[in-house]
């Protein structure tokens, strides 16, 4: 046993392609699984939720506006990085999730190639969700799917890496911005993942980690006229549906909260993807 | 409205059709009575009152959606989806036989133009029905995995500007994809709505597929609220789209909202300026204004401002305002004298926050609800006839210089329904069209539908699709 003295990791917000601590000088301690201290982590506030949103609604332009050739190259190398970093992650999931070393690193595994899966989709959306429109008349008509906008996406609370990467990544595949609040227990992975998206070409404020109490921010977010969609995932019942009320004020897109978490291994097909389109129908006339 | 020569009048015979002095509701494949208290619709253009309709209480709601409920347990959802298929069929084929017959009950009852109601109404009811006809056999192959299932019973409620037409476009597409329906017509014109449970009869539609309850807003909330209801559906303003999703949060109904629209029809200096006005004049005075997607804003390139507002006020100077049982009439009445009242007071805002007013000359009818088709310049993006749904027959006219300011303004705004770009270049028009923010863009043209082109609104103006594979995904529960 080497007598070093380990350098021990502080731990902050992902935010704007920045990492701040919280505007308000807040902490909280972080447990493992059986309750000793893993660290303090910072715990976001409204104002930081509101810096979020801003800097969400800042990128969106470049990153809605770009390829999706170069979104799905943008998102692989998020997956090249995290793999990479795969033994990091695995050791903050189990110390979290309370897993052995193998199921934490089976879950690991799983959150790369979730990554991979849909950095495959960016350049496929159009042709499947898209069509052209055989309408009555000398028109050319099509329908393509676009980003809804930013997004705030409340984690899921116990699956604290595979489950973010399975609400996070459809989001950013299909153009959109976001904003998330991370698992409030489990919020190391949600910080390393920033620390992998800040190094992997994704533009800043293209994501936006807030490790903190979904409770408390999520109600901003939810009301925040800048925000186009809510993802609920990581909602307690009673949290989930005042949310839900708040978002109609705005008419935001919602996508609802599971009754009880998922088994998020599970093949998501296209359900995380298509509430965070729009369809955009063109017509065009056909003549010379 | 004067002019070098007046048409002589050409009027529709009302004969076609019986209007019966009094309608019940229709729940379970018959008409019954309700126990609400009866509302009178009358005829915007003439304030006759053409019937006395039924007010569906929280009690005939419970009846219709549980008679919705067992046909969709007991026969519509075990059926044959090909059989299915044929009903729709049948229904689309029914309403093309009897489509003067509608399109005059539709203008009585409306105040439309029969010219719209003939050419586009129905004839684009009928087509939603022929096109979802055909997916009720086919929808493993809608892109929504291998077995998509309906959800149940649909509770949809709809607005009056499009009475028949929003009706198909609810009713169809929940039909073909095995859902039965409880629907509820807007107040002011539910007499199509009516007439089309006859069609129902007459297509021998399993009792309860379609239930049709009439009634103001408390029977509206009654539908959406109904713990039985699997599906909300709803086009209307976007205040009402509040106050529904705010009533089936936390339920497990799933909800689509079609809402309103302030729409950008974006002039460029290229266009063809005769054909733009055309455009501009489909998209604004297409009945009466009362479009959800009417291009309610135009943003003119600066530098043709003047030639553009100049060839537009000529043009409007021959519309025809008036009867709208005239086959030459180009607006109708305004459908409610509450929708009047509304009209009214967002244009006093035009002229109280400094933006001109134009209407034409000429007279209008004594008896009706009517207002002149009008255009507002000098408006800026603050105004409220720039940011408010008017819904009736008012234009604000803004500029821009640049592409990118046009956009800009285009964008700024809540809704995002529609938007028109007109301009020679096609180069610019996809450029153009790729930056804003609306579900539907017309380029060189404007207000076309079809049941083939998915129509729906981006932010405020509301969320899912009506028409298309993507529409068919607000009523089936699928895997993937």
């Amino acid at each position: 046993m080497s007598d070093r003295l380990t350098v021990r990791k502080t731990y902050k917000l992902y935010l704007g392609g920045a990492f701040p601590r919280s505007e308000s000088g807040r902490t909280y301690e972080v447990l493992d699984s059986r309750g000793h201290f893993l660290a303090n982590a910072a715990w976001a506030s409204r104002k930081d939720g509101r810096d979020a949103v801003v800097a969400a609604r800042g990128a969106f332009p470049k990153w809605s506006g770009a390829t999706a050739y170069n979104r799905g190259q943008v998102l692989y190398r998020v997956a090249e990085v995290m793999e990479g970093r795969a033994a990091q992650f695995a050791e903050e999931v189990a110390a979290g999730e309370g897993l052995s070393a193998a199921k934490a690193r089976a879950a690991v595994d799983a959150a790369i190639d979730r990554w991979v899966w849909y950095a495959g989709w960016t350049d496929k959306l159009a042709a499947v969700l898209g069509s052209t429109n055989p309408v009555a008349g000398p028109y050319f008509g099509f329908s393509v799917p676009e980003p809804t906008g930013v997004v705030a996406v409340l984690a899921p609370q116990r699956s604290s890496l595979l489950g973010l990467v399975s609400v996070l990544a459809p989001v950013l595949a299909a153009g959109n911005t976001a904003v998330v609040v991370s698992s409030k227990e489990r919020p190391l992975p949600a910080i390393t993942l920033g620390e992998v998206l800040a190094t992997s070409d994704v533009p800043g404020g293209v994501v936006n980690l807030l490790t903190g109490d979904a409770a408390e921010i999520g109600p901003w977010l939810a009301e925040h006229a800048d925000v186009d969609a809510v993802d609920l995932a990581g909602a307690p019942a009673p949290l989930a549906m005042e949310l839900e009320r708040s978002a109609a004020g705005t008419i935001k897109r919602v996508l609802r909260a599971p009754a009880e978490e998922p088994d998020w291994s599970a093949d998501p097909g296209l359900s995380r993807l298509r509430p965070f389109l729009e369809t955009k129908s063109v017509w065009h006339p056909i003549g010379v | 409205m004067t002019s070098l020569f007046e048409y002589a009048p050409a009027p529709e015979s009302r004969s076609i059709v019986d209007i019966r002095p009094s309608y019940g509701l229709f729940v379970d494949g018959e008409f019954t009575d309700g126990t609400g208290t009866p509302l009178k619709t009358v005829n915007p253009a003439t304030e006759e009152v053409l019937s006395e309709v039924a007010t569906g209480s929280d009690a005939d709601v419970d009846r219709a959606v549980r008679a919705a409920r067992r046909a969709f347990v007991k026969v519509w959802g075990p059926m044959r989806p090909a059989d299915r298929g044929k009903y729709l069929f049948r229904i689309a084929r029914l309403l093309q036989e009897r489509a003067r017959e509608f399109a005059v009950l539709e203008t009585l009852d409306n105040g439309k133009p029969i010219r719209e109601s003939r050419d586009v109404d129905v004839p684009l009811a009928a087509a939603h029905f022929f096109y979802h006809a055909g997916w009720a056999d086919k929808l493993e192959h809608a892109g929504l995995g291998p077995a998509p299932r309906p959800l149940g019973v649909a509770g949809q409620v709809i607005p009056w500007n499009f009475p028949l037409l929003m009706l198909a476009w609810k009713i169809a597409p929940a039909l073909a994809t095995g859902n039965t329906v409880v629907l509820k017509p807007a107040e002011t014109t539910p007499l199509t709505a009516l007439l089309f449970a006859e069609i129902c009869q007459q297509a021998d539609l399993p009792p309860g597929v379609v239930n049709i309850v009439t009634g103001a807003g408390e029977t509206g909330r009654a539908v959406i609220s109904h713990p039985d209801v699997d599906k909300v559906a709803f086009t209307g303003s976007t205040e009402v789209g509040r106050a529904i999703a705010r009533a089936v949060a936390g339920t497990e109904k799933r909800l689509t909202l079609e809402l309103g629209g302030k729409a950008a029809n974006i002039v460029f200096d290229d266009a063809p300026i005769d054909q733009a006005v055309e455009g501009i004049v489909r998209g604004i005075f297409f009945n009466q204004g009362h479009v959800c997607c009417a291009g309610s804003r135009l943003l003119v390139q600066e530098s043709v401002h003047d030639d553009v507002v100049a060839a537009l006020q000529r043009r409007i100077g021959t519309l025809r305002v008036g009867d709208p049982m005239d086959k030459n009439t180009d607006l109708g009445a305004i459908n409610s004298a509450e929708q009047l009242a509304r009209i009214r007071e967002l244009t006093a805002f035009g002229e109280t926050e400094g933006a001109t007013c134009w209407q034409p000359d000429g007279d209008l009818p004594d008896r009706g609800f009517w207002f002149k088709p009008t255009v507002f310049t000098d408006v800026s993006p603050a105004h409220r006839i720039a940011r408010d749904e008017v819904f009736g027959p008012v234009l604000s006219v803004l500029t821009f210089r640049t592409p990118d300011e046009a956009v800009a303004k285009a964008n700024n705004t809540t809704y995002g329904l529609s938007a028109g770009i007109w301009s020679e270049k096609g180069s610019r028009i996809l450029k153009v069209t790729d930056q804003l923010r609306a579900g539907v863009v017309w380029a060189n043209t404007f207000n076309e539908f079809d049941p083939t082109s998915p129509f729906g609104g981006y932010k405020q103006s509301g969320y899912g699709r009506e028409g298309g594979r993507q529409g068919l995904a607000a009523y089936l529960r699928s895997d993937s």
